[in-house]
């Protein structure tokens, strides 16, 4: 397994690199260094030399891709790209052009975001998969029919929709709990508490219809007919034998997200007054910040990547049968 | 048991933090319980500051908070009406001296071509203080605690709260001639620098001297600047300097009122350019330093900002004198009372209409905007066409203040291009008939639910040069009739338009219709309306419009380059002088040729000679004919479609008083009054909980899950059969 993963460790560089560089080539289409420039300065009376001290004080002088005026191999280093991407693998994130911390930055907001994300992911997991054996164990009944037409309607609701309505009823018409807002400590499940439940509530559309679709084609399989003929009761059939094999496809699922969890929401957090990462990249955009762009994009990247590789770990751990090459 | 027990807690912390922990707070309360009773103004921002360093800062969202923290040498008179200036740390408003060129004193009247400089002496109050501060820290030997760090000393530090010990130290006339030096340094990159080189003696040549170090590391350009000199600022005593003005520019005084000339400390350069406070976010950007009646002591503006009051504020008085009507709406109660009113603030970030306007309909927000989607919630339209508030928010005792924006926003017309710009009559006949077919009055109907007036030429209201009524319309759109302004009929601009040799919209050249481009910044689908209409102005006379929408990167570049026809801008003053805005369309500030903010380019001679004269007169007759004459030419020039002035409605809860619009100060916040006692009682009747339907949503589960779980025993038991 160790060969296995250092193995796929190699092969995410070229990964990586090919990102950072689509990420650099598309940033750098919409906006140019003067357009940052002028971003940050101000829209207002601002002059060509104060336009040009902020790109030499910021590296943002140099060319693109190509430095052309220089020799040997600093034609590919004495440039924008090389500058501001090599310390990325080494998870220096550096400043923003605004000058703040970015590794900081990221690790105060990430907590808010957890704060919701994970009891939603577990929570929503849990009612989901209760719900979809629920319904696999009424397999075409009224039952069966009755949720489709359910979680049917429930997948084709805005998730835009049930943060107004959860706002609107819990918030403002019942008085329950803060329209937004968030605080530290114990009190924040207050904040928390309506979050959690519209993300709960919103994903139990199609979080149910994909975990019955899995139990179902478990479901025929020869070994749970085996399991009945033997006088299993339907209940223990559908605990120890359907949802224990139906494992991998919800690890799939499951695993591969559980490192970009912390990555936030932007509709959720921005409706919510969460302080968390939703917007952070969407602001940095907005704000032409490319150092901030650059950094969340590469560490979405490698997030991804360490998520499949976990994903592929934990398929030994629920499937004897399987073994990492 | 452990398993118990966490439930136990649980459930505990539930019913206690539902109840606010036996606290009279409503249960959906953001704000902790222990607050609830606290002198404590919240307000909220939906555009988180980018800068709190006053040489950089420009914006409204940024001086929403710098102005309670920084006080440059004068504010604006909080209620006097047109707006006066007023000392805050000067002891004076400071009277310029006129010189020649030999440095001889010239009187008052002296012809501007004959003054050289002019000198502005300020004295600065004795017994103003900063704000306790880190920077200002001292030892017992007297030097400062904290200007030698080393990275061990920073072990344990994040913020600017985990230094142990604070100080503080008198302003002084250094303190001013500092923070004007740090305008002119260039790692400063303050956004007026540019204007200032061409006033300030001696600023171009310290740009130009302090240009080497901007590579360098923070600190030793710290100290490069503390010991470099400005010729044209000097320091005469502890409390006094003089500023020297090239020439003459009397509008340098408004600029003492904006926090660029806030007075800075030289020890918070030197402090926060020290090795590691960077790499922890440690700035002065982040952390300001001042001697206003507010301190930042929390800077989260992904979440909020909280101002507190600064205990070494100098004090000040609630101001005594006001316009008439002012002490009978209440605005004169507190004349004489020591600022600041209030002990705190909490700004909260709301980025969405929808839970700001809901959280300032419960209670906990004491000021709000209101929004396009909430328009019709807050405010209807009286048989007289006023805005009233609606029903429901005079119950709550919520209060509508309204003001013209001292801003423009017009159509401008790119003076450069050959087709619809030039001083060709047949372009200006083209240009007059479009400013007659684009409907501003509708635009703001539609677009603005009717907050604006329409404009009459560049001036907004309230500014200086600015005429009501019959004398102040824009005559080549505009008709009197029944007491008010009429836009003249379409098909005068119809007429105007086969004058120019373009009937019914017909370009002779081609035998088509003539075709405009249009430059525009759009970025959704919620554009399009607006485009539309714009689209649809202009096909009144058969104009055919092509839209170029881009991003805002592209659209200023067009207009830099001066490739676009037509296009939307606006203004808004950087204080109440008529120079503000006619400098907007003077010759040498176009944008093509002079990088300036005259973005359509027009250049007249007689205009800019004009206004040449008019910038240098004080208020007067004399000023007022020359403006009269500007206009008058502006308005036969037409090189904008002069569109309409926004005009802000804001909205205040009962317990909240002497809120006053101000469009020109934002240190308003010192004025303001509380009733805490008022709000909490509101706020407990405004939201009770309403728990039927948590009983309901609880009956309906039980109903759901006891026939589940009974249909799954049976179906089992079927099964098993």
């Amino acid at each position: 397994m160790t060969a296995y993963l250092i193995r796929r460790v190699l092969y995410a560089i070229p990964i990586l690199i090919g990102v950072n560089l689509i990420t650099f080539i598309l940033f750098f289409i919409v906006n140019s260094p003067d357009d940052m420039a002028r971003m940050h300065l101000g829209q207002k009376r601002v002059i060509p030399e104060a336009i040009e001290a902020w790109k030499v004080e910021r590296g943002y002088n140099l060319p693109l891709l190509y430095n052309g005026q220089v020799e040997g191999f600093r034609r590919l280093t004495d440039t924008i790209f090389f500058q501001k991407s090599l310390k990325l693998f080494a998870f220096q994130f550096g400043l923003s052009d605004s000058g703040r911390d970015i590794g900081y930055d990221i690790s105060q907001r990430m907590w808010p975001s957890l704060a919701i994300a994970v009891p939603v992911l577990f929570v929503g997991l849990l009612l989901n998969i209760s719900y979809a054996l629920f319904i696999v164990f009424f397999r075409a009944t009224h039952i069966d029919f009755g949720s489709a037409v359910l979680l049917v309607i429930l997948m084709s609701i805005s998730g835009l929709f049930y943060i107004i309505s959860g706002q609107y009823l819990m918030a403002k018409l019942w008085h329950l709990v803060p329209v937004s807002g968030y605080r530290e400590g114990l009190e924040s499940w207050r904040f928390l508490i309506l979050p959690v439940l519209v993300g709960v509530i919103s994903g139990i559309g199609s979080g149910t219809r994909w975990y019955r679709t899995l139990f179902l084609e478990e479901i025929e399989r020869d070994y749970v007919r085996t399991a009945r003929a033997k006088g299993l009761p339907e209940h223990l059939v559908l605990f120890r034998h359907v949802l224990r094999n139906a494992l991998i496809p919800i690890l799939t699922g499951v695993v591969a997200i559980l490192p970009l969890l912390f990555m936030g929401s932007l509709i959720t957090e921005s409706f919510f007054g969460i302080p968390g990462l939703g917007s952070y990249t969407i602001d940095a955009i907005n704000n032409q910040d490319f150092a901030i762009v650059r950094a969340m994009v590469f560490l979405g990247a490698v997030l991804h990547i360490l998520g499949l590789i976990l994903t592929d770990i934990s398929y030994t751990l629920v499937d004897p049968r399987v073994r990492l090459p | 048991m452990h398993f118990r027990s966490g439930w136990g807690l649980a459930v505990l912390s539930l019913i206690l933090g539902l109840t606010g922990c036996g606290h009279q707070s409503p249960w959906n309360d953001p704000y902790p319980s222990a607050e609830s009773g606290a002198n404590i103004y919240y307000g909220s921002f939906a555009e988180r500051p980018k800068h709190l360093d006053p040489a950089r800062a420009y914006s409204a969202d940024e001086y929403a908070f710098l102005a309670q923290i920084y006080e440059p040498p004068l504010q604006y008179h909080f209620l006097l009406r047109p707006y006066r200036l007023v000392p805050l740390i000067a002891g004076e408003v400071p009277e310029p001296v006129y010189l020649n060129a030999m440095g001889d004193p010239l009187p008052k009247d002296a012809p501007p071509q004959a003054i050289a400089y002019s000198d502005y002496l300020i004295r600065i109050r004795p017994g103003i203080y900063f704000q306790p501060h880190p920077a200002l820290a001292s030892t017992p030997d007297g030097g400062y605690r904290y200007h030698d760090l080393d990275l061990r000393d920073l072990r344990g530090i994040h913020r600017l709260a985990d230094f142990a010990e604070t100080g503080t130290r008198e302003l002084v006339a250094e303190d001013l001639v500092y923070q004007i030096k740090r305008l002119a340094a260039p790692w400063n990159h303050s956004p007026i620098a540019g204007l200032m080189r061409q006033h300030i003696q001696g600023f171009a040549e310290l740009a130009e001297q302090l240009g080497p170090w901007l590579g360098s590391p923070p600190l030793e350009r710290a100290r490069a600047l503390r010991a470099a000199r400005l010729s044209g600022v000097e320091v005469l005593d502890r409390y006094r300097l003089r500023i020297r003005i090239q020439g003459k520019y009397p509008q340098f005084i408004y600029w003492l009122a904006m926090p660029f000339f806030a007075p800075m400390p030289w020890e918070a350069d030197v402090f926060y350019a020290q090795p590691g406070l960077a790499e922890r976010n440690i700035s002065l950007d982040w952390y300001p330093i001042g001697t206003g009646p507010y301190l930042l002591v929390e800077n989260d503006p992904n979440r909020r900002m909280v101002l507190e009051r600064n205990p070494n504020f100098h004090g000040e008085r609630y101001p005594s004198e006001g316009m008439p009507g002012d002490a009978e709406r209440g605005l004169l109660r507190d004349a004489g009372n020591p600022l600041p009113l209030i002990d705190r603030a909490v700004y909260s970030l709301e980025k969405e209409d929808i839970p700001r306007w809901t959280k300032f309909l419960q209670g906990y927000y004491d000021v709000s905007g209101i929004g396009s989607d909430t328009f019709d919630q807050a405010i209807q339209i009286d048989a007289l066409g006023n805005p009233v508030l609606t029903e429901r928010l005079q119950q709550q005792g919520i209060r509508l203040l309204t003001a013209v924006e001292p801003s423009i926003y017009y159509l401008g017309f790119n003076m450069l291009d050959p087709l619809i710009g030039g001083d060709s009559e047949r372009a200006r006949l083209l240009r007059l008939a479009l400013s007659i077919a684009v409907d501003f009055e509708e635009f703001i109907a539609i677009f603005a639910n009717g907050r604006g007036l329409p404009a009459q030429g560049p001036i907004p209201p309230g500014i200086f040069g600015y005429r009501e009524g019959e004398t102040g319309i824009n005559p080549f759109v505009y008709g009197w009739r029944d007491g008010r302004p009429q836009r003249r009929d379409i098909e005068e601009a119809r007429a105007l338009m086969h004058m120019a040799g373009y009937p019914n919209g017909i370009d002779p050249q081609t035998g088509r219709a003539l075709t405009l481009n249009y430059e525009a910044v759009a970025t959704g689908p919620d554009d399009r309306a607006r485009l539309n209409w714009i689209r649809k102005q202009f096909a009144k006379l058969g104009v055919e419009l092509v839209i170029r929408a881009t991003d805002y990167n592209r659209f200023q570049e067009k207009i830099r380059n001066g490739t676009g026809q037509v296009f939307m801008w606006g203004w808004n003053a950087d204080y109440p002088d008529p120079e503000n805005f006619l400098f907007l369309l003077y010759g040498p500030n176009g944008k093509v040729k002079y990088q300036g903010e005259n973005a359509a380019n027009y250049a007249n001679p007689e205009f800019d000679r004009l206004f040449e004269q008019m910038k240098d007169l004080p208020d007067g007759p004399e000023r007022q004919a020359i403006i009269d004459r500007m206009l008058a030419i502006v308005r036969a020039d037409a090189p904008w479609v002069f569109g309409f002035h926004p005009r802000s409605f804001t909205l205040h809860q009962r317990w909240l008083s002497n809120a006053y619009p101000n469009q020109m100060a934002n240190n308003t916040l010192k004025y303001l009054r509380l009733d805490p006692a008022d709000r909490q009682a509101a706020r407990i009747a405004w939201n009770r909980p309403v728990l039927w339907p948590l009983a309901l949503i609880g009956s309906l589960l039980t109903f759901l899950v006891v026939p589940g779980w009974l249909a799954v025993y049976r179906r089992e038991r079927m099964s098993a059969l």
